[in-house]
């Protein structure tokens, strides 16, 4: 049965308990490796510590990370944690399609390799009709023409842009 | 009447009429798209802004932020989905107008109360700021740093029931800003001797990570919603002739919009709750709120559209900002070498007013197209959740690769991203990661500053100011304490009410008495007594 303690806390309660022990593991770690990290000057005023800083904020992770763990309605994991860490896991799917993406374009180029991945990520997230993939290509195009060409954001151009004829070079380097 | 026309001169130029109209028509659209919010759209187009004018920059990022809310109220209106968060208490009074036929009568009013509250919000600020130009010089060193200390408090207590984390997320803040070479001493703190962290962890990087790609992971990973929208009939303004009606819940909740936002971290929620509180209680039908009250509905779209400009002040008068979204607007000055602060308004008087005519430009650009273009904009709502997520993703690149072409960059915006997205799934806020690596960095500039010059630390609130902040702390700490106290009150009220259990000691023994006599109290005990010899044993 759900107690009152639960009842009142703010959230849900799968990956709470996981989430406040890491949170608080790593803290003391990082604390533990203060001396080591940091360097204590002498003839300086302690607020003018290069130690200091890292000080406050670890040790007020460390305090209010234990105080929240002391403070949760649990002290056990339960499978619904368990399932929740799994689906935290889930995520690095993404990431690593973002950092394919990442380290694809200095090579093969930012619209080559945008003209790919945004239909072939939808295709993933099941939107596989004509219609979906025309919009797919249509928004990877308009990424590239709003933020390389009208806005000129800094993204260089590609190691096989090296291979293309002279004339053409300079244009795909300047705007593609 | 110079200050206005040289403010004017500033604004009269074509990029900065297009960022005008690009930030009002984009901040709308984000909006009304649930699920993107003006914290992805700023994070993702801060470093595009990097290389324009502070003005031109600084507008678009405004115009998103402003207009933003204003779109945020159709999806809040019409399907009961909020578009911003700060749009969650539009769905109580609006949806239900919705459902019973009243959709163009609802969003007419919700345009035409933020209208009032931005509007209203731009020209309180217009004439305070002659007062804030006096006041802004008397903070030195350690005003700041106590306005800053200040402002982190509140954003941490403002999180009820959460403080506690609130509080460590805001400490890993502050490390993450103390990540990098030292600049005073020129020492190295937590970089592990990897190169790449000897310069720090970038704000933007972190910020596009936790905002962003966090999102864009939420929505990769849900389900996509099947939206049906109602069809609109009716006039767009019968809302300005309904605002009319009720003068006074309109420019009260104006009011509690400008003052919430001008305090760092109270922000939006906080105004709409007290304009809507305040409103409710005067009403003559309160039994209407949450039913389709317009009162309601004009309470909380009044209150949270007064906040944008307000939220500008602590920002411009003293470079802390209140909230992220500032807080990622403070980066824009950073790179021009424009430092806002008590300078600013004593030397560039005229570019705080340019700001704060460009957003009254903006709510007027905001509401004209809104009242056209309604019926059209409505049908970005369509799109799916699963497609946004593909989108953001791809937009996150060049936010985060164009900052300074750097994979590991990336890296670590991805590692925020997961780190974001595991905040979201428990409903844990990433906002006070955000201030406490701003407010960090400026707290330990003037901390280091502001005890320089002092002797003995008593002397460090022995300013009128400096004393007055150092109160308001006490009282915000002192407050919050009771607060918790109460509430563990009430909760172990609450507790011994739904108690079977007998809580009396003589039961308490007996109870204990009859586990003892008990053949499963005797097994326990023996493995117990035979655990405490072997432990012995050891010995």
């Amino acid at each position: 049965m759900t107690t009152e303690r639960e009842r009142r806390f703010v959230g849900p309660r799968r990956g709470q308990l996981i989430f406040a022990l890491v949170f608080l593991t790593l803290s003391v770690l990082l604390l533990a490796l203060i001396g080591e990290q940091t360097a204590w000057v002498k003839k300086t005023q302690l607020f003018a510590q290069p130690r200091f800083w890292p000080a406050v904020s670890l040790g007020g992770m460390v305090l209010l990370g234990g105080l929240h763990v002391y403070a949760l309605p649990w002290r056990r994991t339960s499978r619904y944690d368990l399932w929740e860490a799994r689906l935290w896991g889930r995520s690095l799917e993404f990431a690593v399609w973002f950092m394919g993406y990442v380290l694809l374009v200095p090579l093969v180029g930012y619209l080559p390799v945008t003209l790919v991945f945004v239909p072939l990520l939808a295709r993933r997230m099941g939107y596989r009709s004509g219609w979906m993939l025309g919009i797919s290509v249509g928004f990877a195009v308009a990424v590239v023409v709003v933020f390389k060409v009208v806005l000129g954001v800094r993204i260089p151009g590609a190691l096989l842009y090296d291979y293309l004829p002279a004339g053409l070079r300079s244009f795909f380097i300047l705007y593609l | 009447m110079d200050l206005f026309l040289s403010a004017i001169d500033i604004l009269m130029r074509w990029d900065v009429a297009l960022a005008l109209l690009a930030g009002s028509v984009g901040g709308v659209l984000i909006g009304a798209i649930p699920g993107v919010g003006p914290a992805v759209a700023i994070a993702i187009l801060l470093p595009a802004t990097f290389s324009m004018d502070p003005i031109v920059g600084l507008t678009v990022l405004l115009g998103i932020y402003g207009s933003s809310m204003y779109g945020g109220a159709i999806p809040a209106i019409l399907i009961n989905t909020p578009g911003t968060a700060v749009n969650a208490l539009t769905t109580y009074d609006g949806y239900p107008m919705t459902a019973r036929g009243e959709p163009r009568r609802a969003l007419s009013l919700a345009y035409s109360a933020s209208f009032f509250g931005g509007v209203f919000s731009v020209i309180c600020l217009i004439l305070f700021a002659p007062v804030l130009a006096k006041v802004a010089p008397m903070f030195g060193s350690r005003e700041i740093f106590l306005a800053a200390l200040l402002g982190l408090l509140l954003v941490v207590v403002a999180h009820r029931g959460q403080a506690l984390i609130a509080g460590a997320l805001a400490c890993l803040g502050i490390f993450l800003n103390s990540v990098g070479m030292e600049p005073v001493k020129y020492t190295q703190r937590y970089t592990f001797g990897q190169d790449f962290l000897s310069s720090g962890v970038n704000l933007i990087v972190v910020v596009l990570g936790l905002f962003a790609l966090s999102q864009a992971f939420v929505l990769l990973m849900d389900e996509d919603e099947k939206v049906h929208l109602n069809k609109l009939r009716g006039g767009m303004f019968q809302g300005l002739r309904e605002l009319a009606r009720h003068p006074r819940v309109t420019a009260v909740s104006a009011s509690f919009g400008v003052l919430m936002g001008m305090i760092p971290g109270v922000g939006e929620f906080t105004a709409q709750f007290m304009s809507y509180t305040y409103a409710q209680k005067t009403s003559k039908r309160p039994q209407d709120f949450g039913n389709g009250s317009s009162e309601g509905l004009i309470a909380a779209e009044t209150a949270n559209n007064a906040v944008p400009a307000a939220a500008m002040v602590p920002l411009l008068a003293l470079g802390i900002p209140g909230e992220a979204l500032t807080a990622m607007m403070l980066s824009v000055f950073y790179v021009h070498n424009v430092v806002p602060g008590p300078a600013l308004f004593q030397n560039d008087m005229d570019f705080v007013v340019a700001l704060y005519l460009a957003l009254l430009v903006l709510n007027v650009l905001v509401l004209v197209f809104l009242l056209f273009a309604t019926r059209s904009l409505v049908q970005v709502v369509k799109i799916p959740n699963r497609f946004l997520g593909v989108c953001i993703l791809t937009l996150s690149f060049v936010g985060v690769y164009s900052l300074r072409n750097s994979a590991t960059d990336c890296l670590i915006a991805a590692g925020f991203g997961i780190f974001g997205f595991i905040l979201k799934r428990l409903s844990l806020p990433a906002v006070p990661i955000i201030l406490g690596m701003v407010l960090g960095g400026i707290m330990e500039v003037k901390l280091r500053a502001g005890m320089a010059r002092v002797k003995e630390p008593l002397d460090f609130i022995n300013r009128p100011i400096s004393f007055i902040l150092f109160i308001i702390i006490i009282l915000v700490l002192a407050s919050h304490l009771l607060r918790v106290w109460r509430d563990r009150k009430e909760l172990k009220e609450a507790e011994w009410q739904t108690k079977t259990a007998s809580t009396s000691f003589g039961q308490l023994m007996s109870r204990r008495k009859n586990s003892f006599l008990k053949d499963r109290g005797k097994e326990v005990r023996a493995r117990h007594s035979k655990l405490l010899r072997r432990l012995r044993g050891l010995f």
